[in-house]
């Protein structure tokens, strides 16, 4: 393994664990359902993936193996992550979880209310 | 509000096709490698119960028309057949044999009768997972 390796390595993985932290510190921090939701699923989300890059790099530097679960794990996380969520905070709104107080749009309102109307 | 599933089931159609990919290189990768029939069933079953969620159980049984409890049986044969077939050579119970062969697409191959078995466990473990939760998620 070379020195310029290395140091790749080591950077891709304080990037993934200082992306992380940052995640975890917007989950206490921020005040809301969907705010939060916005700080794990996306840092967490691009953490977790350099982490795995630095993994998969490591081994392919140090025992020249070429992991493709690591690199599928990557593309898979990559896919899901967004998508959960979404799917947490649509789940959210549809069951009526309040925003921020200090929130200013909600362009989802009006459609839903909008909705509720024309069924009756 | 109308549901509008159209992101998760996109994805889900994708992610399917990952998760079975995966689930058949751990059932034929564990002879070698952690994997085999157990932990490739239960990510199988994962993938269905994935298809599941993001559609519902009449799609998914057309999609899989297949009596799930069937395929707890014919595992359950697999298993008991590769044990019993050792019988016919005149040797104990369960004892397998391998050997090396030359396979046009894949090369040098050892292929084992473990794997018949652990075919066999690979769809046992669909077969009852599937079974659970179909069960569980049709009653009222």
């Amino acid at each position: 393994m070379t020195v310029t390796s290395e140091v790749f390595i080591a950077v891709l993985l304080l990037i993934g664990a200082f992306l992380s932290l940052v995640a975890a510190f917007g989950l206490i921090r921020l005040p809301d359902v969907y705010t939060r939701n916005h700080a794990a699923s996306k840092s967490a989300t691009l953490g977790v993936m350099c982490i795995l890059l630095a993994t998969f790099f490591y081994f392919l530097a140090a025992d020249g193996f070429f992991s493709s679960r690591l690199l599928l794990g990557i593309a898979f996380f990559f896919i899901t992550a967004p998508v959960a969520g979404h799917l947490i905070s649509r789940a959210a709104y549809n069951s009526g979880v309040k925003m921020w107080d200090q929130s200013v749009r909600d362009d989802l309102k009006d459609k839903a209310k909008k909705e509720a109307a024309s069924k009756r | 509000m109308k549901t509008n599933d159209v992101i998760f089931q996109t994805v889900a159609k994708i992610v399917f096709f990952m998760i079975i990919f995966f689930a058949i290189h751990l059932f034929f990768a564990g002879h070698y490698y952690p994997g085999g029939g157990f932990v490739g069933g239960l990510l199988t079953s994962g993938a269905i119960v994935l298809l599941l969620l993001a559609f519902d159980m009449k799609t998914v049984r057309r999609g899989f028309p297949v009596d799930f409890k069937w395929l707890t049986a014919l595992g359950l044969l697999f298993s008991v057949g590769t044990a019993a077939g050792s019988l016919i050579f005149n040797v104990p119970f369960f004892t397998h044999a391998y050997d090396y062969f030359q396979l046009p697409l894949f090369g040098k191959t050892s292929l084992h009768t473990a794997m018949l078995f652990d075919l066999g466990v690979y769809l046992v473990v669909i077969g009852v997972t599937m079974t659970i939760i179909q069960t569980i998620g049709e009653s009222e």
